[in-house]
């Protein structure tokens, strides 16, 4: 569990990115940040491994306040994942997957083999192992961040917008290759995002961020897509809403549905033994 | 060429001692100007300083700077130690720019995650930012290696050994081919050790090639795709 409470931070430059923040985000579920850019995601995210340090109010992971805690100790137990994945050019692919366990002092050899399973994991192909970054696609790129960010097996693990520079076929394969893993490993992830699209498919809970850390509204996806908080999450959510609100329309004497923008979603089938058989 | 094969063995002393007046410059001005160039780069309030002092450093007019040096060490006049520490400033006048743009083009991006995953300031600089920086380190030191090179050649003006007596001799005689056996020494040390430097970067830094390949692989495949 990771507990923000009353959060605020203000940037040696005057900015108030967040201004009393305040949630719980549960344990072994993933709870995703969403909001327009400057919304203070990023600033937040890196709260939680003390890359920034808040103005006023305290986090928690589980019972300790993270402020009387060692800094890099503590963000040696925490993935991170970020957009453009944040390798090290110059150390191989096997390597980057290691970095964390070689730098708390596992061997060599343990951590690459470690590494080699991990490449399995996030689905990238063993061969690659010996490249260096340059040479990966961006979307392999960002599975190697991911099997990075998962090397010390940490409870949570951040990660801001990693999918965010990758085509959008890549980052849908992307996407349906974290559900399955955190299906298997249950982490406590804390995602960062912009596209709703990608909250409402990723989150248990997902936050909806205004300017300066405002919480316009929290909730399950369903919560939110049923009950929008305020406008400001309607016209947020909007698109997203008008998509997925499917109605009935009947052409040439059979029903169709259709969705919000008026583009066939699928044809309805009913019961009936002739329908059946036709279809 | 009689000449210089009845000179040689007088050339290959000259030549040796060339080279061991170099090498301390070129070593000790890297040494020193790394550190230097980081700070530069870490604290932003003292790179004007530093850079500037360096800039000015470099306009002294070396015979000067050597001429004075037993005055400021207080060594003999012809200690090499007053053209070694000479050539020392030189080179770190010159490279300290340099190693503060080669920690500057180190990716915020690499350096941040870097922090993030749980490098320590002391780890970060010696396993990330240090070989980052290695390609325009390594630049900038075969700068200094050339000039460094050349500039030994001044130190027969006052009485050092190397391949500047060449000239110098060369030049009471009125013997052109001395002068020109001298310059073409020089050139060829100079080009030795600039071979030298580009084999030990390809040693140390392997993924800088495939950086580059893959940079202009990138390119490539873009000028194909304007041009189809
Ligand atoms: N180091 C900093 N110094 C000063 N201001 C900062 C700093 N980092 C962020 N900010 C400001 O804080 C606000 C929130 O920034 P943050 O990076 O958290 O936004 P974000 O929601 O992650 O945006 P994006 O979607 O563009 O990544 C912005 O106004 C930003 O300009
Ligand atoms: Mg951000």
């Amino acid at each position: 569990m990771i507990r923000f409470d009353g959060i605020s931070k203000r940037f040696p430059d005057g900015t108030l990115a967040v201004d009393d923040f305040t949630i719980t985000i549960p344990s072994r579920t993933t709870t995703v940040f969403v909001g327009s850019s400057g919304s203070g995601k990023t600033t937040l995210l890196r709260m939680v491994n003390r890359m920034v340090d808040p103005t006023s109010g305290s986090i928690h992971i589980d019972d300790d306040d993270i402020s009387t805690l060692e800094p890099v100790a503590l963000r040696r137990r925490i993935g991170y994942v970020m957009q453009n994945s944040g390798l090290l050019p110059h150390r191989t692919v096997v390597d980057n997957v290691a970095t964390v366990p070689l730098l708390t002092g596992v061997s060599k050899r343990e951590a690459r083999a470690a590494a080699l399973d991990l490449m399995d994991t996030v689905g990238l192909d063993r061969a690659l192992a010996d490249r260096y970054p340059s040479q990966l696609s961006g979307g392999q790129q960002q599975r190697v961040g991911v099997a990075r960010g998962l090397a010390i097996d940490p409870n949570i693990l951040l990660m801001d917008e990693p999918f965010g520079a990758v085509d959008p076929l890549v980052r849908s394969e992307l996407q349906q290759e974290l559900v399955r893993i955190q299906k298997d490993l249950a982490k406590t992830i804390v995602f960062v995002t912009h596209d709703i699209d990608e909250a409402f498919l990723l989150g248990d809970q997902v936050v909806i961020l205004k300017t300066g850390g405002r919480i316009a509204q929290v909730g399950t996806p369903a919560e939110i897509l049923a009950n929008p908080a305020d406008e400001f999450v309607d016209t947020f959510i909007g698109a997203e809403r008008g998509r997925r609100a499917l109605s009935i329309q009947t052409v040439n004497g059979k029903e169709v549905v259709v969705d919000g923008t008026g583009r066939l979603a699928g044809i309805l089938r009913s019961p009936t033994p002739e329908s059946g058989r036709s279809a | 060429m009689t000449w210089v094969l009845a000179n040689l063995g007088q050339i290959w002393e000259l030549t040796v001692a060339h080279v061991l007046l170099s090498i301390a410059p070129i070593v000790l001005g890297f040494l020193l100007a790394v550190p230097i160039g980081w700070f530069a780069y870490r604290f932003r309030v003292s790179r004007g300083l530093v850079l500037t002092v360096c800039g000015l450093l470099y306009t002294i007019p070396s015979l000067a700077l050597i001429v004075a040096m037993p005055t400021i060490l207080g060594t003999k006049i012809l200690d090499p130690l007053n053209l070694i520490v000479t050539l020392t400033l030189y080179a770190i006048a010159l490279m300290v720019r340099t190693a503060t743009d080669a920690f500057d083009a180190v990716s915020t991006d690499v350096i941040q995650s870097s922090t993030a995953v749980g490098f320590g300031a002391w780890r970060r600089f010696w396993q990330v930012e240090l070989p980052l920086a290695g390609p325009v380190l390594l630049a900038g030191l075969r700068v200094v290696s050339t000039s460094t090179v050349s500039l030994v050649t001044l130190g027969a003006l006052v009485g050092m050994s190397g391949l500047g007596y060449l000239f110098t001799n060369g030049y009471q005689r009125n013997f052109p081919t001395e002068i020109l056996t001298g310059i073409v020494g020089t050139v060829l040390i100079a080009v030795v050790f600039d071979i030298l430097l580009v084999l030990i970067g390809r040693m140390l830094l392997p993924w800088a090639r495939v950086d580059d390949a893959a940079r202009r692989g990138a390119g490539t495949a873009r000028v194909k795709a304007v041009a189809a």
